[in-house]
């Protein structure tokens, strides 16, 4: 058996691996390291831990092995367009892991100790743990499931779909009852009982929101602490915790559930963060200095990241998670606004190609959608090869998680160093010959600059109006998330090239080519 | 110094580190720091590790411990093999 101070050193050697690796994420080219050193750091902490003391073999291989082939599973089979999805759902796994271990780790002290002994900082933070834990799990679920299309949605669902959707609720409304008439019914297990069908009800609604729902908020926040001081002064009290977790998770799902499609990037960086502090929470439980330091890492990573998408929006996070965004009254007429709109076929748009020098693409969640990264590559690689520069400029809030649209534009081995932010491109946009807004909508509109009234007055945006010539690809002329026109559509310099992401890119490539 | 100043002390400081740390990753990279600290969130396996483990330990206790295990185990694989996955995509001309 490892010696406590061995054990204590060989977590400070992972803590400072941990923090080498998210320095080594600042350089694409240092970033794959970074993220190996992450791992070794990760392996010797829990080599240390597993010979820390005697143990039951048997229920840890048992867990590892289940989380090791769903998450190797998970890891190796994501489609780089989904990677939302999973880092959403991943989030919940590390809310939930720090739930239990919480939970647990009061079940023990109660089994050890008679009432009253454990610590105040022990008690604290197992509140803190379940509350936060409880809203990253809930939270997180329902990321997931709004990511992938399948809660608070009205259409018909894949039969996978429905799986997920009604075995989730079933499993959380059944377990709740269960536990709750297992112990006897009390004013705590029927508040936890109740909880648990709220969750499940809540979670098979169709619409993401409904009256009343932000005093429900209020209540099940105020709820949540109100248990929170009455499990610190009664610690042996195991059902207070359940009742606890059961109203932190209402409101983990009725703050997630309400968020518009627009602004998933932030609330999934949000829960990043809540996942990271839910473990520095867990480490006040059971004294740990490893969890404590590798939770703020996250935490403070998820806040800097909130922050970021919450300037490219040019909103607060309070209106992010209570307010709403949609056209207000002053909002012009679409038919308007669209009088002037010229549209373009390919063969015309591939005749504005010939002879130009810049061109910009401007990419957005409709290029994931339309899957359509690879043609993009191609088209870029057949202008380069007639000399033209071709770069690609990324709106921080483009796609749907942080840095969505990087990803997937390496995924088709676009270089890095064509990949341009917002304010490297925006001072040099006069000088592009064309810019091709791809599946993107909101961020290239100029009302953002122009109209203070609008819903999207002062949200930083992608100058292509600049531009000496825009081409937007896009299916129609459908409004984007905040609902409003984009006068950019019918500007003086823009032809729009209606069609499915893809296909246009594609039939232009050949248009190019027969030219 | 008691515990609890001196756990607090190395919350506080390492929240300043991390903050530090991320503010130079580039928004290239956002994605794969995401996966990459949602793996480093899984640090959680430890305490689950040491209650499943337990000689002499509540068999609820237990149980619950074993589901995290499970849960933070997804977290460090699935986050770390991502963010490699993603990471080697990443390429110079």
């Amino acid at each position: 058996m490892l010696s406590q101070h061995l054990v204590n050193i060989i977590y400070l050697v992972a803590a400072v691996l941990f923090i080498l690796d998210l320095q080594w994420m600042a350089h694409p080219r240092t970033a794959v390291r970074g993220n190996l050193v992450g791992t070794l750091g990760m392996l010797l902490a829990i080599a240390a831990t597993l010979f820390s003391q005697q143990q039951d073999w048997m229920y840890i291989l048992i867990g590892v092995a289940a989380g090791t082939v769903v998450g190797a599973v998970a890891a190796l089979k994501v489609k780089m367009t989904s990677m939302p999805e999973m880092v959403g759902l991943f989030n919940g796994f590390g809310g939930g892991a720090s739930v239990l271990v919480a939970g647990a780790a009061l079940v023990a002290a109660a089994h050890a100790l008679s009432a009253g002994q454990s610590s105040l900082q022990m008690r604290v933070a197992t509140v803190a743990s379940g509350i936060i834990g409880s809203v990253t799990f809930f939270g997180s679920y329902v990321a997931f499931g709004k990511l992938a299309e399948f809660l608070a949605v009205r259409w018909k669902l894949h039969p996978w779909q429905k799986v997920i959707k009604f075995g989730v609720s079933l499993l959380v409304a059944a377990g709740g009852i269960w536990y709750g008439t297992a112990v006897g019914f009390s004013p705590m297990s029927i508040l936890m009982m109740l909880s648990a069908v709220a969750i499940a009800g809540i979670l098979l609604i169709k619409k993401d929101r409904f009256p009343g729902m932000d005093a429900v908020k209020i209540v099940t926040a105020l709820l949540s602490v109100l248990l929170g001081v009455l499990l610190v002064q009664h610690p042996q009290n195991l059902l207070l915790f359940w009742a606890l977790v059961g109203v932190a998770g209402v409101l983990g799902v009725l703050l997630t559930i309400s968020i518009g499609g627009a602004d998933m990037p932030v609330v999934i960086a949000l829960l990043n963060s809540y996942s990271g502090l839910a473990a520095a929470a867990t480490g006040f439980v059971i004294d740990n200095t490893v969890l404590i330091i590798a939770g703020s890492l996250v935490g403070a990573s998820g806040i800097i990241l909130t922050n970021i998408m919450c300037k490219a929006m040019n909103r607060s996070l309070a209106n992010v998670l209570f307010g709403t965004m949609g056209p207000t009254s002053e909002t012009p007429d679409a038919d308007e606004v669209y009088t002037t709109v010229k549209s373009a076929s390919a063969e015309e748009v591939a005749m504005l190609m010939d002879g130009v020098q810049r061109v910009v693409v401007v990419p957005g969640y409709g290029m994931a959608v339309a899957q359509a990264q690879h043609a993009v590559r191609d088209l870029a690689n057949l202008l380069e090869s007639k000399g033209v520069d071709v770069e690609f400029a990324i709106h921080p809030v483009a796609g749907r998680m942080p840095g969505h649209m990087n990803v997937l534009l390496a995924e088709a081995d676009i270089p890095y160093e064509k990949l341009l932010e917002m304010d490297q491109i925006n001072p040099s946009m006069a000088q592009v010959d064309v810019a091709i807004v791809l599946g993107a909508n909101d961020v290239v509109n100029p009302v953002a600059r122009t109209d203070p009234g609008s819903p999207i007055a002062g949200m930083p945006i992608i100058d292509v109006d600049k531009a000496r010539t825009v081409v937007v690809i896009k299916r129609s002329l459908s409004p984007g998330f905040a609902g409003i026109p984009n006068p950019l559509f019918a500007a003086d310099n823009t032809l729009m090239y209606f069609g499915d992401g893809k296909k246009a890119i594609l039939d232009l490539i050949a248009a190019i080519k027969e030219m | 110094m008691t515990d609890i100043v001196m756990l607090l002390t190395v919350f506080v400081l390492a929240i300043y580190v991390g903050f530090a740390v991320i503010t130079k990753v580039p928004p290239t990279l956002h994605t794969p720091l995401m996966s990459g600290s949602n793996a480093i969130s899984g640090i959680t396996i430890i305490g689950s590790v040491v209650l499943a483990g337990a000689l002499h330990e509540a068999p609820l206790a237990k149980l619950l411990a074993t589901v995290a295990v499970a849960f933070a185990t997804i977290n460090v694989v699935g986050g770390f093999l991502v963010t490699h996955r993603m990471l080697k995509m990443f390429k110079r001309k």
